[in-house]
């Protein structure tokens, strides 16, 4: 069992015939991914990766009954493509595009929800469930099949921590790059939601980071409404206030958003917070 | 992206909203011609990129333009919180009777741009807001239609600013929120809002700030970014394409990602080193990209020994190894460079540094720990 994605999953990718688009899309299809088509405006009735590409989404609906979406189009187009999709009535929205205006993403937000469609990042690696695929660019290799599910706000970190997960032979449900700008399709109380309402899933391993708030909201969630185990690490503890780290989300603005604060919280909830990265693999195996 | 208030006013001012008239000098000189061409008492402000201006001296009067060089000369060289004021707003002085707060920020819960608006304006929003918040009325902004106008007539009624001012005041309230969508902004405050003796309601000080992430369609605002003279280094990083942060220890820190990069800042400290900076490649970087990061790394002076740790996803171990390589002729000789590969093209990466005499780590903590005891090792 896994979260969002499962075999019924059909996806199309927005950007397809781009450098991004082109690259990870035969990563995903190697992945066991269905990729059933593609869309590049002015690119129609092309056939790129053994997949047909239409000029719009509602046309690569209408042809593929598509219900999933990557996003690989440049920021001053990703809101459009996002709206584009939750207008097709695609249901899951996965956009990897990092630098989208905030300002865009307020409108697109609004249009996301009153379609009823949910959106994963922006800014993020997208999403996986081993064994039957991923929609992103993560690296599929470093996954096994297992029952932890995983959230993290960075990529590369989400790599890193997968992959120690996988040597300790703790094996993975579900696990969601949940992007690293300021405004974002889906939170960590989102995926938390789901993650306690799917059986295959028996725990969560969270990390966060600096900025915003959405670590605290977690540790409300978790203290007040989740049954399974959560456990949680928190990166950018050295991070200075006023600073942007990569992600336009990392700030720590006035006393909001720091390490310290997001530690606090969860340890509050009773989540186990790991101190180093190392320290996550020995924290879920207490808890499972 | 900061800007100056200068250019904050000069943004509103496109929007309609009164602002007094004014110009920048960089001399005493030029700021006793604009005092004479304003005519009347003017105020001098520095322009620096830092509040609490005029806690700290920064804004001067001038009754006469000989009064207005004396406090420009005062003013310009003058140092607040470590950066030196090199242009001043010379700006005709008002006689304000009241200060009022209006703001809109990018609001992260909401996301939307949230607005604020206070009777309680002036240099002291900030306790203000910390401890008596119910007078900082808030609204959400609906982004399908932006602040009507009557909705920002009901904000500024229920914030308590006195009849005769809420016609003006919700006017430009309705602007500055158009301000901050059309301007890409992520913030934007006038503050304080002043009613003048005379009836007259218009923006005495403004702040915005440019998201960033906006600054491609932006073309104006983008070109008037300046370097920060605290941070020369992360100006030039801009420039080239780098994601950099100066921090102040000794120990240079290349990564992978934004969160990683953090997580091996947080290894760092925790193994007993100090992070000199933060600097992500971001993903697939070439060689290139990879001895670009570490010879701009190396031009602080307090890097001492610098650590690349690198998760191979769609960046290669080998394209990394090779920019390492590269980049170590060039860089002060003998300082100690630890590089930990893993993922897509690790080995073969890897064995190009061996070949090359550089040092490795297995994972992001025995990196760490190689690194900050080879500069210790070094004094």
């Amino acid at each position: 069992m896994s979260i969002l994605m499962d075999e019924n999953t059909r996806v199309i990718v927005q950007g397809i015939t781009g450098r991004e688009g082109l690259y990870h899309t035969r990563n995903m299809k190697a992945a066991g991914t269905n990729i059933v088509g593609g869309v590049t405006p002015g690119k129609g009735e092309q056939t790129v990766e053994g997949v047909p590409v239409f000029d719009t989404v509602s046309q690569a609906k209408a042809a593929t009954d598509a219900n999933a979406s990557c996003i690989f189009v440049p920021p001053a187009g990703a809101a459009d493509a996002i709206m584009e999709a939750a207008s097709a009535g695609i249901e899951l929205i996965v956009c990897i595009t990092e630098g989208i205006p905030v300002i865009d993403m307020t409108r697109a937000m609004l249009f996301v929800r009153e379609h009823g469609a949910r959106l994963v990042g922006p800014n993020c690696p997208g999403i996986c469930t081993p064994g039957y695929g991923k929609i992103g660019i993560i690296p599929y290799q470093i996954f096994t099949p297992g029952s932890v599910g995983f959230i993290s706000r960075s990529g590369t970190l989400t790599y890193e921590v997968v992959s120690l997960l996988t040597e300790a032979g703790i094996g993975q449900s579900s696990c969601i790059g949940i992007g690293g700008d300021p405004i974002i399709g889906s939170t960590f109380v989102d995926y938390l939601k789901l993650f306690e309402q799917d059986p295959g899933t028996r725990a969560i391993v969270m990390c966060g980071e600096i900025g915003g708030s959405d670590e605290e909201d977690a540790a409300e969630f978790i203290k007040t409404r989740m049954t399974k185990p959560v456990v949680a690490f928190i990166s950018g503890r050295t991070a200075p206030p006023g600073k942007r780290m990569g992600h336009a989300g990392a700030i720590i603005s006035g006393n909001t958003g720091t390490a310290q604060g997001k530690v606090a919280a969860l340890q509050a909830a009773r989540v186990p917070v790991a101190d180093t990265i190392f320290d996550i693999p020995d924290l879920v195996k207490k808890v499972l | 992206m900061k800007i100056h208030e200068y250019q904050a006013k000069e943004i509103l001012a496109r929007y309609g909203i009164p602002v007094q008239p004014g110009k920048v000098a960089h001399t005493p000189e030029e700021a006793e011609a604009i005092a004479r061409e304003l005519g009347g008492p003017v105020v001098i402000k520095a322009q620096v990129y830092v509040g609490g201006r005029g806690k700290a001296g920064g804004i001067q009067f001038g009754d006469t333009p000989e009064g207005a060089k004396e406090a420009a000369r005062r003013v310009l060289g003058m140092n607040i919180k470590g950066l030196t004021v090199e242009k001043v707003l010379v700006t005709s002085k008002i006689d304000i009777k009241e200060e009022y707060y209006l703001g809109v920020v990018l609001d992260r819960a909401s996301q939307a741009p949230v607005v604020m608006v206070s009777k309680a304006g002036g240099i002291d929003i900030e306790e203000v807001a910390a401890t008596t918040p119910e007078k900082i009325v808030k609204q959400v902004v609906d982004m399908h239609w932006g602040l009507l106008p009557f909705q920002a007539l009901d904000i500024v009624t229920r914030a308590g600013l006195p009849h005769e001012t809420v016609r003006p005041a919700s006017a430009i309230l309705t602007a500055l929120v158009k301000a901050f969508i059309e301007s890409d902004a992520s913030l934007a405050e006038i503050n304080p809002l002043a009613l003048t003796t005379d009836g007259k309601v218009q923006a005495a000080d403004a702040k915005i700030l440019i998201d960033d992430n906006g600054l491609f369609r932006q073309k104006e605002y983008a070109s008037w970014a300046e370097p920060e003279e605290a941070n020369p280094l992360e100006y030039e990083a801009k420039k080239v394409g780098l994601t950099y942060v100066k921090l102040d220890g000794n120990v240079g820190i290349i990564g992978n990602g934004a969160g990683l990069v953090m997580t091996t800042l947080d290894m760092v400290a925790r193994v007993g080193g100090k992070p000199a900076n933060f600097l992500d490649i971001g993903g697939g970087a070439k060689a290139e990209v990879m001895y670009k990061a570490l010879t701009f790394v190396a031009r602080d002076p307090q890097v001492k020994g610098i650590l690349v740790n690198i998760f191979g996803g769609i960046t290669r171990g080998e394209e990394v190894a090779k920019g390492v390589i590269m980049a170590q002729a060039e860089l002060p000789k003998g300082m100690p460079i630890v590089v930990r590969l893993s993922g897509t093209g690790a080995e073969e990466g890897r064995a190009m540094l061996k070949d090359a005499g550089l040092d490795w780590g297995h994972d992001m903590r025995d990196a760490a720990q190689k690194i900050v005891a080879a500069i210790a090792a070094k004094g």
